[in-house]
């Protein structure tokens, strides 16, 4: 008897096994490139042990403010109801795929040198004062994750019943005993990993110490592999870095392993819960305060960007263009790699089961931790003997933005490709559906959603990446996020305004194209 | 010799453990009735391939299929719910019947239309599930049963959520739809007067045994003491 259903197994397994030999390799055996190349840790100076430590301690300031101020920030958004509230929290999802030096420009404008805020230090008489260096780098990282944190406590408290916001009111709660009763618990539970997400993005931080940055005194590692290989062409110190990075990620990982990281990816968050704890008017004015204050250091930024860029879009030089077609050329192919990848790797996830099943899965989550530019500079050092790096600048950048993305990718499909199999995979297997015919019919159309957002997080996650391709990029061949770089560092601010604001549409084009295709006629 | 065998057959799920060792004839409408959590679905899981055997054989036509997977197995089988694919039409749903891959030739669309027609739903290709009432999803999924010609039909109570007369309607369909095709049919009851209505045999589940098939008329004219317990 023939039997198509072991077959379609067999089949999972061995695309799975490819993309997982494929992951150990990107994660594992760039390294090994690396330590051999490295000779050990004694070519690092001490200003690379400056840079550990300061990529830790910028690393936790960021984390941590970031969680302090979503606390408060969550906690009014929660018991608040208020036109635009739900937009509100669409729009902290943004940050998630706003590119890097994107927001970098809409923060400069605000608190740069000659931005907003100095601007009105000038009216009021007071002295300037200079982002770049460590509360320039923090500032940038709270900018970015503060949304994030929010969105992953406003979860928690969306979890917590509406019941027992009832019952508390009917045992007569003051906000405060609310809070000791309900929330704290909930928080303590959420709170670790919310830290811990953000002091893992953090600690991988490239392009914010890259541009915010001041000098020697704020770098970052992921920053000094870079500086020791274009600037020093030390590849044995840029090795040597990237053997640090690896085990400060390492050891991020392992505590990772042992908390559950919390995903702020899922919906659930804009339904309101009828409150009754809301306190007299005091309460609701530093509740009105906060959320106003919240949504202002969003949104200011990001308006400077579309304000400062809107008039010098249409003359553009031709360079952003070109380097505008090669990023959008890198993101679909980085989409489709990874779409691909991570439904072969969700299935086989599934045909495994058990621990092997969640060795498979971990390891697709492992990237959470990789850094890409050791990744890249394990590349560099594995291509060279053989052929010219540069020549592999686009393909290295679309592999790793790929590898990058699969942990997001991975745990918005995965979920649902297990409850489809719970509920109808039962029903396809008695009617003979297996491989391409169950993928085709079942599988893609009823994962339509989460593809379409993974594809959408994938695409602008990809086009505003700026990382490993600065490792291997020449004048030519540069995507738009490096062309951006460049004209900030030739201090063309016209040309930069109008390029970032190409860059920011492009990215968020990419993201609600995709996402919308996978709202688009979803079966019930 | 029966067309379905099962030989020395035990079932083992943590401590619960099920017992069968008979055969049915072809052709025959088999009901298997008991108590809940008897382990009646468990028996139809085992036939059908979904649950491991940890002892026995079971055969078809004298063919051992024990280690068959599902889709190996000459058997259509009927859930008590999860039958259709929601973002599927109801054409589509019974065109895998045919052919999983959905390409079909002009001969086998004419195929489902009259498959389609024969339950009473022409003209109905086009819908999805959630546009047809809970009597027409039944008779899309037995369209499909219908086209998949396969010779042993099970049913696992997918009939539990309609009403009585609109279930005994669907069994009378699918009595009719194996006279015509020459399958034998194994389903699921816990109401003893649908088993009376279609059922030429009867299959006690108690006690960790799974009984051996006997005429409906005379069990119920002289029920055994397991199955007046089980009545009541």
């Amino acid at each position: 008897m023939s039997d198509p259903a072991r077959h379609a197994r067999a089949l999972a397994l061995l695309f799975g096994g490819l993309v997982a030999g494929w992951l150990v390799m990107l994660n594992f055996g760039a390294l090994g490139a690396v330590a051999w190349r490295a000779e050990g840790l004694s070519a690092l100076r001490g200003s690379d042990w400056a840079a550990v430590r300061f990529t830790v301690v910028q690393a936790l300031l960021s984390a941590g403010l970031s969680v302090l101020l979503a606390i408060p920030i969550a906690r009014a958004l929660a018991r608040r109801q208020f036109a635009g509230r739900g937009l509100l929290i669409t729009l902290m999802g943004a940050p998630f795929i706003l590119p890097t030096l994107v927001a970098v420009l809409g923060l400069l404008a605000v608190f740069g040198r000659s931005g907003l805020v100095n601007q009105m230090f000038d009216a009021l008489g007071l002295s300037r004062f200079n982002i770049f260096g460590l509360h320039g780098v923090v500032l940038a990282h709270v900018f970015y994750n503060l949304p994030l944190a929010t969105r992953i406590l406003l979860q928690g408290w969306a979890g917590v019943p509406a019941e027992r916001f009832r019952l508390a009111a009917a045992l007569g709660f003051t906000p405060r005993d609310t809070f000791r009763q309900l929330e704290w618990p909930m928080l303590r539970d959420l709170v670790p990993g919310a830290f811990l997400v953000i002091f893992l993005i953090c600690l991988t931080s490239f392009s914010v110490a890259l541009t915010m940055g001041g000098g020697p005194r704020a770098t970052t590692v992921e920053l000094a592999i870079y500086q020791a290989f274009r600037f020093d062409f030390d590849m044995g110190r840029a090795a040597a870095l990237a053997l640090v990075q690896f085990g400060l990620c390492a050891g991020a990982g392992v505590i990772a392993w042992r908390v559950a990281l919390p995903s702020a990816l899922g919906g659930g968050m804009d339904r309101p819960v009828q409150r009754f704890d809301l306190g007299g008017a005091g309460l609701r004015l530093w509740d009105a305060g906060l959320i106003i204050a919240g949504a202002l250091f969003l949104l200011v930024p990001l308006c400077m960007v579309v304000l400062r860029g809107a008039p010098y879009v249409v003359g553009l030089p031709s360079e952003v263009w070109q380097a505008a077609g090669r990023s959008l050329v890198v993101a679909l192919g980085a989409t489709a790699v990874t779409i691909v990848m991570t439904l072969a790797l969700a299935h086989a996830v599934l045909a495994l089961g058990g621990t092997r099943g969640a060795v498979l899965e971990w390891l697709g989550l492992a990237a959470l931790a990789a850094s890409p530019l050791v990744i890249g500079t394990g590349l560099f050092l594995v291509i060279r003997p053989l052929a010219n790096p540069r020549d592999f600048a686009l393909l290295v950048t679309m592999l790793v933005n790929a590898g990058m993305a699969m942990p997001f990718a991975l745990r918005l499909i995965l979920p649902d490709l297990r409850a489809e199999m719970a509920t109808q995979g039962r029903l396809a297997t008695s009617l003979g559906l297996h491989g391409w015919a169950r993928l085709r019919i079942v599988t893609l159309p009823r994962l339509r959603r989460p593809l379409g957002f993974a594809a959408g997080l994938t695409a602008a996650l990809s086009m505003g990446d700026l990382g490993v391709i600065m490792l291997f990029a020449e004048r030519e061949g540069a995507t738009l996020p490096m062309q951006l770089y460049r004209l900030m560092n030739a201090y063309r601010q016209d040309d930069a305004a109008g390029a970032a604001l190409v860059l920011l549409a492009a990215s968020l084009a990419l993201f609600v194209v995709f996402e919308r295709w996978g709202r688009g006629r979803a079966g019930t | 010799m029966g067309v379905l065998e099962l030989d020395g057959v035990r079932i083992t799920q943590d401590d619960f453990t099920l017992a069968a060792d008979w055969a049915i004839p072809a052709g025959a409408l088999v009901a298997v009735i008991g108590p809940s959590g008897a382990g009646k679905s468990t028996l139809l899981g085992a036939v059908a391939g979904f649950v491991p055997v940890s002892g026995g054989r079971v055969l078809w036509q004298g063919f051992d299929i024990t280690q068959a997977s599902p889709s190996g197995r000459p058997v259509s089988i009927l859930f008590q719910d999860n039958n259709l694919f929601p973002h599927l039409s109801a054409f589509e749903n019974v065109a895998l019947g045919v052919k999983p891959s959905l390409r079909l030739t002009a001969d086998e669309r004419a195929q489902v239309e009259a498959a389609l027609a024969r339950v009473g739903l022409e003209g109905f290709g086009a819908r999805r599930p959630a546009q047809l009432s809970g009597g027409q999803q039944s008779r899309v999924a037995l369209a499909r049963v219908l086209l998949q010609r396969k010779p042993l039909v099970l049913l696992d109570e997918p009939f539990a959520a309609l009403g009585p007369a609109l279930r005994m309607e669907m069994l009378g369909l699918v009595a009719e739809i194996c006279r015509e095709t020459g399958a034998t049919l194994l389903m699921v009851s816990h109401d003893i007067r649908d088993a009376e209505a279609i059922a030429d045999h009867l299959v006690l589940v108690s006690d960790g045994v799974a009984q051996a098939p006997a005429l409906t008329t005379q069990m119920l004219a002289d029920p055994p003491e397991a199955l007046r317990n089980y009545l009541g």
